[in-house]
């Protein structure tokens, strides 16, 4: 059996098997940390096909656009956070169904 | 050799991913994720992205999970929590809605293929310096305006985190005032 080629084609597979997974782990999870964690998943994998892509069409401002996601995840994860922190201080809690306030 | 790698590293990341929406302790979620996310700074390097590899492991792997467990450990939610859930159609909903998202995901990227001119950024590599620098070149020339845009991104972010953190309208040493839970 020889190996085969890694092509784009798996990667891109794998990426979106990866932002399916972070996506049911968001809806299925109701501890509000561990849904944070998915959505960095689902980042991850939207990375990944950035990546992917600037591979295959030989074009580095894939990798920049990389850059630029983490960044902005960085900056996404600091805010989060401090509103967790915040949400835990009112209710000492951090379960998505007890934050039902808005609902009508 | 590239399969072989890239074989052993998918199944570490799928793990990676599963063990960080299984698992009941909050604490291992986090460290399933840095599974996952040293795993892709592999396929990264792998794909000539020697950089974006480095920053996956300084920023993400350190710095966000670092983050992570120390809020964590904060809140002190760090207890075995319950999985079992109150409504009924929401766990069957939430698959069959991950089953459609993932069958929209392919049936896009495997109709379609991306096409067109390529950006004004240039190739992957430098003829002979490499790829740090070729994403060096275009941030500071082609992505110059977003790149500055991301510092005044990240002064917010640092500002608000310690606006929200701290407790609201309290000086420090005054006495903690009940909140109620209404």
């Amino acid at each position: 059996v020889t190996a085969p080629d890694i092509t784009p084609t798996y990667y891109l597979i794998l990426a979106s098997i990866l932002f399916t997974i972070g996506g049911v782990g968001l809806l299925v999870r109701k501890n509000t940390l561990v849904m944070f964690m998915c959505i960095e998943l689902m980042l991850n994998a939207a990375n990944l096909t950035f990546v992917a892509y600037a591979k295959a069409l030989n074009d580095i401002s894939g990798q920049v656009i990389v850059f630029f996601t983490l960044v902005v995840a960085a900056a996404e994860v600091a805010v989060g956070l401090a509103i967790i922190v915040a949400i835990f201080r009112r209710r000492q809690d951090v379960t998505a169904d007890d934050v039902d306030l808005l609902k009508g | 050799m590239d399969a072989f790698i890239f074989f052993i590293c998918a199944i570490a990341a799928l793990a990676g991913a599963f063990g960080v929406i299984l698992a009941r302790n909050p604490v291992h979620s986090a460290l399933f994720l840095l599974l996952t996310l040293v795993t892709m700074a592999v396929f990264f390097l792998m794909q000539n992205a020697q950089l974006v590899a480095i920053i996956q492991i300084v920023v993400y792997a350190s710095a966000i999970v670092v983050l992570f467990l120390f809020v964590i450990t904060l809140l002190g939610v760090d207890q075995q929590e319950s999985l079992a859930e109150p409504r009924r159609f929401q766990r069957p909903l939430a698959v069959a809605f991950g089953i459609l998202l993932f069958a929209q995901i392919i049936a896009i990227t495997g109709n379609h293929w991306a096409t067109g001119a390529h950006s004004s950024a240039g190739p992957l590599d430098e003829p002979r310096t490499g790829n740090v620098q070729a994403v060096a070149r275009s941030l500071f020339t082609d992505y110059i305006w977003a790149f500055e845009i991301t510092a005044v991104l990240l002064v917010i972010a640092v500002v608000g985190g310690v606006v929200l953190a701290r407790r609201s309208g309290q000086r420090a040493g005054e006495p903690v005032l009940e909140e109620s839970n209404a």
